[in-house]
């Protein structure tokens, strides 16, 4: 097989801080990669397709669609999930706001809402209840009605510029 | 031994406190464990070759090019998996006149929709299967579809099921009073066609199930995303020909449920087929497009109604014809019947009114298999109700909250019975909706509409009234023959360090059942519910009930677990008595120590209680019971189910040029009775809320005339995502069971069962003035622009 269409192929990466290196099949998403060669189960597949949010992990600093990236594309990139993001501490107060507001139910959404959530946090400080909403309009969630969540990152923000 | 509920400063009060969920840590931390999260030495994935039309008879199917495929082990067709698995027939005896044919795991001979299993393939990993799947060969022969539901019974429709004779699967005539003879003499008489579309719940987690056959053990064992362990162990063990004994059902954590996952799926009871057969473990995951063309879809019903009223406003009767069209097989066991039931059940309810009149027409067709999704036949009842209530409104001129007043059954007459013979123990209509209009300052609201209409803004206000009912009893499918628990029970045990575990055999999905019971548990036994640990959804471990489904987990799994933990109280309190030589009755347990109950004095830690019970028995009176394990059962008994009812308000405007509705507020006050945790029964109310808006303005599964279905993504079937949801004000009004010591009755599909016939009733107020009404959902810009004549083609 010639180097243009071979089917493997080797990336060197960050994953929540550690450095990792693979052989994946070409075709290999980067969510799958993260949950069956990683073993980092907390993003979901869900739409498999970009629209539901389920799969949002961070690579190199976005907000990204695990199910619309190929592992291969994250050769050299810095990827969090929200295993490295519980453990580095990063958006803890998030992830209490979440618990306190129950702005969760079954949690299959909410590892991928949090990263979105966050991400939001880093753009804008101080984000009216209707651009938070607009902001999530790609985080599906069946359980809470989203309001709980809006609730969520409103405290966080407001706490967040009260501690600035 | 009871709970002094009047008393918000009793000892341990945490039954009405918002109480953090003990499993909501690890789920923000990524730590849930959901079905696709498992791996199992040996284990390989199943993927399911599917029908690509709606009916069809299979004539031939090749799987030798699927074999040929690197990691493919096995390739099944209906018949190999016939071998092992019987099919079964979802029909219920109290449910007169229910026909279904058999339904294989696999289809046999004959594909009857499209996304209907045909084969599996089994290969070491699920890429593998994939592409071998694509490569199963399957001869068909295409047989005509029957699709529409309105002429499903014409005698040119082909008939679906030629052994059933006809298409019809069901229908039910409720007649009380002389509806025509009102309807003749009535002051005035609206009538409508009521459209509602058929949805799907979307569950984020897809179905997932993981079974494993240990042959050397005679063991089975399932891990499940359901919302009825115990069912499914029953449903495994008889198709499979094992004993009940010998299967066991484990469910973690479940990625969403709303009634999708309460039902027999031929694709799971497949996977489990295989592992038999193959005897090692076997995944199956659904895809999304296998979730919308095999989930059970729900709500397709086309609905003529009609009201009558006096002059004053006075309802005097309703007259419905519901129809519904269920796919091409009634669903196991729960069967397709029960959503038309519950129309003929739930249509006029809030109304103190005598003539009655009410069918419902249940039709195969060649489309995917509808059933029970939350809130069933509850959003379609009230909106056909409410909607006529406001148009009669409209006609006598009168004010929607007027008319209603009106006409609710006051708060001082129950019990009472419905003309559709329902049977209320205790609703609060005329209380919950004072609370209403004033949360939602109604007479402001309406001078603002009237302010916003001077500038050329149409907004409108929509009222819904409702009740719903939970905590069902055997009437509901065990009268019937289906193995479904109405019963749940609850162990509590304490242990050696006076912490306790509480074992259920209601189920988590989310909604809180784990910190519901830890709540119920801990004011029980008299500890922090901290010191509670909550397990659920394990058939080997859990006492045997029903699981999660017609809003009965606190209501039923609630006062089991609270009679268990009283019964744990009185047992700890006797060896405590014998300890402290006082009497049982002078002591109490409060923060997990022993105290005097008069002073409140501490007398014994429960730890040391432990450490003697376990380690130093030998220093108790010989013949002291010392049974820190304790178990109870619950079932309703006096009532059929427990009615709660409500009431929900929609304030939105319409672009009458776009047609876009805009949701500007939500206002919901539910009487669930007896509140357990504030928090999350608001939650519930709002996600429900937001799932009836869905079907309001979004969700509408689509097929062409050869039972194609069109829309089969999630790009493509609409659902409420954060921009276009409002904010929502939850009052509650409580008004608890006497069934029960706790008083609790359902709270998880209030929220659905009023939403769609708010937003209804608000959209047709602001059009009003035009002169325009809409009454199929969902309420989409074309439809509402071709209800303004502003679209004609």
């Amino acid at each position: 097989m010639t180097d243009v269409f071979r089917d493997k192929i080797d990336i060197a990466l960050s994953v929540n801080g550690e450095p990792v290196e693979a052989r994946v099949p070409a075709g290999r998403h980067l969510i799958d990669f993260l949950r069956l060669d990683l073993g980092l189960t907390g993003a979901h597949a869900s739409c498999e397709h970009g629209v539901c949010g389920a799969c949002t992990v961070r690579v190199d600093g976005d907000a990204v669609r695990g199910c619309l990236m190929l592992a291969a594309q994250a050769d050299g990139a810095e990827v969090w999930t929200i295993e490295g993001l519980s453990d580095s501490g990063a958006i803890r107060d998030l992830q209490d706001a979440f618990v306190a507001r129950n702005a969760l139910q079954c949690g299959f959404c909410t590892p991928g809402m949090l990263v979105a959530c966050a991400d939001l946090l880093t753009r804008d400080a101080v984000p009216a209840r209707d651009e938070i909403r607009e902001h999530l309009s790609g985080n599906y969630c069946r359980c809470t009605g989203y309001e709980a969540i809006v609730d969520a990152v409103e405290s966080v923000a407001k706490a967040r510029r009260g501690a600035a | 031994m009871t709970i002094p509920f009047g008393n918000p400063n009793r000892p341990n009060s945490y039954i009405g406190k918002t109480v953090p969920r003990p499993n909501a840590a690890r789920l923000v931390e990524g730590r849930g464990r959901y079905v696709d999260d498992m791996i199992l030495p040996r284990m390989v994935h199943v993927v399911y070759v599917r029908s690509p039309m709606a009916h069809a008879r299979i004539t031939g199917i090749d799987t030798a090019e699927a074999l040929a495929v690197k990691g493919v082990l096995r390739v099944f067709t209906g018949a190999d998996i016939a071998k092992v698995c019987t099919p079964w027939v979802a029909v219920l005896a109290h449910l007169k006149g229910l026909k279904s044919p058999p339904e294989h795991a696999i289809a046999v001979d004959r594909a009857c929709w499209v996304g209907e299993p045909v084969a599996a393939v089994v290969a070491t990993t699920r890429a593998a299967a994939e592409d071998g799947a694509a490569l199963v060969d399957v001869d068909y022969d295409p047989l005509p579809v029957t699709g529409d539901m309105m002429t499903a019974l014409d005698a040119d429709t082909p008939v679906l099921h030629a052994d059933m004779g006809d298409n019809l699967a069901f229908r039910r005539l409720h007649e009380e009073g002389d509806v025509d003879a009102v309807m003749a003499s009535a002051h005035k008489v609206v009538s409508a066609r009521f459209k509602t579309a058929r949805h799907t719940g979307v569950t984020l987690e897809p179905r997932s199930i993981l079974v494993d056959w240990n042959a050397p053990e005679g063991q089975l064992t399932a891990w499940h995303a359901t919302q009825a362990p115990h069912m499914m162990q029953t449903v495994l063990a008889e198709h499979l020909g094992l004993p009940e004994g010998r299967v066991r059902v484990i469910c973690g954590d479940v990625g969403g449920s709303y009634g999708i996952k309460v039902h027999v799926y031929p694709d799971e009871v497949a996977t489990a087929a295989i592992a038999k057969i193959m005897g090692r473990p076997v995944k199956f995951i659904a895809d999304r497009l296998e979730s919308f063309t095999t989930d059970i879809h729900a709500r397709d019903h086309e609905i003529a109604g009609r009201i009558a009223v006096a002059e004053d406003g006075e309802i005097l009767a309703f007259d419905i014809d519901d129809w519904t069209a269920i796919g091409a097989y009634s669903v196991y066991p729960r069967t397709s019947a029960i959503e038309g039931n519950q129309v003929v059940n739930l249509c006029g309810g809030p109304y103190d009114f005598k003539d009655y009149r009410a069918q419902t027409t249940v039709v195969f067709q060649n489309k995917t298999p509808t059933c029970q999704y939350r809130a069933v036949g509850h959003p379609i009842a009230v909106a056909v109700t409410e909607g006529l209530v406001d148009m009669a409104a409209a006609e006598l001129g009168m004010d929607p909250v007027a008319i209603r007043r009106r006409n609710m059954y006051a708060d001082d007459c129950y019990p009472v019975t419905s003309p559709a013979k329902m049977r209320f123990e205790g609703l609060s209509h005329h209380a919950s909706m004072d609370k209403l209009v004033a949360l939602m300052d109604y007479d402001a609201l309406r001078a603002d509409q009237a302010e916003a209409r001077k500038k050329g803004i149409h907004r409108g206000i929509g009222i819904a009234s409702f009740i719903e009912l939970t905590n069902p009893s055997p009437f509901m499918y065990g009268i019937g023959g289906a193995r479904i628990s109405a019963q749940d029970g609850c162990t509590v045990r304490m242990d050696p360090d006076g912490s306790l575990v509480a074992l259920s055999g209601v189920t988590e999905q989310g909604q809180g059942t784990e910190a519901m019971l830890s709540q119920i548990v801990a004011e029980g036994v008299g500890v922090p519910p901290a010191q509670v640990r909550i397990i659920t959804g394990d058939t080997q471990v859990t006492p045997y009930g029903g699981g999660t489904w017609a809003s009965r987990g606190a209501g039923i799994g609630g006062e089991a677990a609270l009679q268990a933990a009283l019964a744990l109280k009185a047992a700890i309190l006797e060896v405590a008595a014998a300890m402290l030589q006082a009497q049982a009755g002078a002591l109490d347990i409060r923060d997990g120590q022993v105290v005097d109950a008069d002073t409140g004095q501490d007398r014994l830690s429960l730890a040391e209680l432990g450490r003697i019970v376990y380690f130093r028995g030998d220093t108790l009176p010989k013949g002291l019971p010392r049974e820190l394990v304790q178990t109870r059962h619950f079932i309703t008994s006096e009532y059929p189910f427990a009615f709660t009812n409500g009431v929900q308000a929609s304030y939105l405007e319409v672009d009458t040029d776009t047609g876009i509705v805009t949701l500007l507020k939500h206002w919901c006050v539910e009487d669930c009775g007896r509140i357990i945790n504030p928090q999350l029964v608001d939650e519930q109310i709002r996600g429900g809320i937001v799932q009836g808006l869905g079907g309001a303005l979004f969700e509408e599964i689509h097929y062409d005339a050869e039972g194609q279905l069109l829309n089969g993504s999630m790009a493509d079937y609409l659902v409420p995502m954060a921009g276009e949801m409002p904010d929502m004000i939850i009052g509650h009004v409580e008004t608890p069971t006497l069934e029960s010591a706790l008083g609790a009755k359902g709270a998880g599909e209030a929220g659905t069962a009023g939403a769609p016939a708010a937003v209804m009733n608000a959209i047709n107020d602001a059009l009003r003035p035009l002169g325009a009404q809409v009454t199929e959902m969902p309420f989409t810009p074309e439809r509402i622009l071709r209800a303004l004549g502003r679209i004609e083609d």
